[in-house]
């Protein structure tokens, strides 16, 4: 799914919660897209992806049915996790997309688990685990990075630093402003990246899973990016956090992912305003199709609250 | 003629379990800490490596945490792992992929994705261990929906729940304690059987008080049962062998003929699998049923004590129950 896309979907959750639509909280990754984009495009269905809190793009890098994202974040049967987990428990089986949850790093044990499943499976398909730096904080983090190496597991990790936790900028948090250097202490291939930049992600991406699917090996993308939006919900959070100002935010806002690439392709003259403009239009269609179609959804019917705790009855 | 039958031991009986699950299933796997070890975890996991290979026999780095949750991922993608937690008390670094992620993964995503792995934690304690080298957490465990805990406390159980507990597509925590390992019974063909057919066993029939274990517990209600009936005492004993989700139908058609009730828990206490039992009992039953009063024996309420002094007091023992039940009920 294009990040236009993403971004757009975004924006009308961002929208449907202010106005009191949606009612569990949203973590929107507007400004972000070009990594689960440039990511998704090197995967298969056969791949094992988790996210975390922050994952409308993870799912729709490999699953573009936005009238199930919708549905699912307005709590409807029709949604990705048949409205039984809202914007922060999201799956979808099919293509791969084995789960997101807003545990901190509860999924980055999972993804390594995925890892060594397609090891022992040896079916070539590789785990992909969605982290933020916060996360790189957890302990877990590191038992994971530390296991995958000396068990060759084939692992990506990709690492969104987007400079906050929460509201707490990463110099409050740790003395060095990168968190690759992890990956070098466990003797795992890493790179530091563009996040704004999708070429970048996917040729980075795209070389790492190649030699991943041959020789199982784990390996860790860190990629520097900014939200737009606040930790949660719509507010842009400009007056909130140590070093989050309305200058920072402006800055980063210059370094649109989407524009940037559609700035680049307009001036090497292989694509246009106007097919820019045109696709926008479309792209706003296509939202708004969605969102109707999931509002007349039905709700979970009310006698299934127990179903699903267990798999056997 | 059972002359010339064998008796397998608790710790063989598990290892047995271990071996069908390796053979009969390319998707198990296992995987914690001491497992190409001889003495980490007794000889219930011995030689396993050298026959199925340490691909699939995997002694993991000092990671609960990771190791833990890395055997829930592979159990969402379609393998059937076994982690080994060789002590309970160890385990509490991994609560948040047992607790947070496989009790939950069937749920949270409308049932589209499950976590069946398998959680082996031993309940290893005495010998002067002390208060993180003892503790018996089922009942923490037992509180969480979407988790099944297992418990055997015979040698044909320790061998046929490990297999019904693999192969369930539920998540589920099996525990097993060293100190049933020397029991021994003689081991019928494997007969797999769904976990959620397991229900409350009854190991000896009687007619003046019922009386409730789990693991452990289970074998000191019976020894103490068998004492009792020199004292004109007729007791019933159950195994709960699950204990969550809880079954209880038969424990309630005991408790109407006895009408006598006593639970014997290795765990504390305060919001313990004890007061669990009583209560699913009591409350589904008339208020006049009952001659006694229900009473639950189980460890003090402090941490388990290094003192040789105090771990006597500390633990139920056989003559301990004896006591308990000549002096609290009137028969």
């Amino acid at each position: 799914m294009s990040m236009s896309v993403i971004r757009a979907a975004e924006i009308k959750i961002a929208e449907a919660k202010k106005n009191g639509l949606i009612k569990g909280p949203v973590h929107l990754g507007v400004g972000q897209e070009a990594i689960a984009v440039g990511v998704s495009k090197n995967l298969r269905n056969s791949d094992r992806i988790f996210g975390a809190h922050r994952s409308h793009s993870h799912i729709l890098g490999v699953d573009n049915d936005l009238h199930k994202l919708f549905a699912e974040v307005l709590g409807r049967n029709t949604g990705f996790s048949y409205g039984m987990g809202g914007s922060m428990h999201l799956a979808s089986k099919s293509k791969g997309f084995l789960g997101s949850v807003p545990i901190v790093t509860g999924t980055v044990p999972l993804a390594l688990g995925a890892g060594l499943a397609s090891k022992l499976q040896k079916s070539g398909d590789i785990a992909i685990s969605y982290l933020g730096d916060g996360a790189t904080e957890e302990g877990v983090f590191h038992e994971s990075l530390n296991f995958a190496r000396v068990s060759n597991i084939p692992i990506l990790f990709v690492v969104e630093n987007n400079l906050f936790s929460s509201h707490m900028h990463m110099s409050l948090r740790q003395p060095l402003n990168t968190i690759n250097r992890f990956a070098k202490a466990h003797k795992i291939e890493t790179r530091l990246i563009d996040g704004n930049d999708v070429v970048e992600i996917y040729r980075t991406t795209s070389e790492f899973i190649r030699k991943m699917r041959s020789k199982p090996e784990p390996y860790l993308i860190e990629a520097i990016t900014y939200r737009w939006f606040g930790h949660v919900d719509w507010r842009e959070d400009i007056d909130v956090g140590v070093a989050r100002s309305k200058k920072d935010l402006l800055n980063w806002k210059k370094r649109d992912p989407i524009k940037r690439l559609s700035d680049a392709m307009i001036n090497k003259k292989i694509w246009t305003k106007e097919k820019q403009d045109t696709l926008d239009l479309k792209v706003d269609e296509l939202i708004d199709e969605n969102w109707e179609k999931a509002l007349k959804d039905d709700f979970p019917d009310r006698k299934s609250l127990l179903d699903n705790v267990y798999k056997y009855d | 003629m059972c002359i010339n039958m064998i008796r397998t031991s608790y710790s063989d009986a598990i290892l047995s379990g271990f071996d069908y699950l390796l053979k009969n299933y390319p998707e198990v796997f296992v995987l914690g800490q001491g497992l190409w070890s001889p003495w980490y975890v007794g000889n219930t996991m011995k030689n396993l490596d050298k026959k199925y290979g340490k691909d699939r026999i995997i002694d993991t780095p000092v990671s609960e945490s990771a190791c833990t949750g890395a055997a829930v991922g592979a159990s969402i993608c379609g393998m059937k792992p076994i982690i080994v937690h060789p002590r309970m008390d160890f385990m509490l670094y991994a609560m948040d992929s047992i607790v947070n992620q496989a009790a939950k993964w069937s749920y949270m995503f409308g049932g589209q994705l499950n976590a069946p792995v398998t959680i082996r934690s031993i309940i290893n304690r005495g010998g002067s261990q002390g208060a993180q080298h003892s503790q018996a957490l089922h009942s923490w465990f037992a509180h969480i929906p979407g988790i099944r805990v297992v418990m055997p406390s015979t040698a044909q159980d320790a061998r046929d729940l490990l297999i019904s507990s693999v192969l369930c597509p539920d998540p589920v925590i099996y525990i097993d304690d060293r100190w049933l390992y020397e029991q021994t019974a003689n081991l019928g063909p494997i007969k797999e059987t769904p976990l959620n057919a397991i229900t409350p066993k009854c190991l000896k029939e009687g007619d003046q008080i019922t009386i409730i274990g789990s693991g452990y517990s289970t074998l000191l209600a019976l020894k103490a049962s068998n004492k009792l009936n020199c004292d004109g005492i007729d007791a019933e004993v159950f195994d709960l062998r699950v204990l969550n989700p809880l079954n209880s139908k038969n424990l309630l058609d005991s408790v109407l003929k006895t009408k006598r009730l006593l639970v014997i828990d290795s765990g504390w206490k305060s919001c313990g699998m004890a007061s669990e039992v009583i209560t699913s009992i009591v409350e589904q039953i008339p208020t006049d049923t009952l001659i006694d009063q229900p009473r639950r024996i189980t460890l003090p309420d402090c941490p388990a004590p290094s003192c040789e002094v105090h771990e006597k007091d500390y633990y139920p023992n056989e003559e301990k129950i004896i006591k308990f039940i000549n002096d609290e009920y009137y028969f």
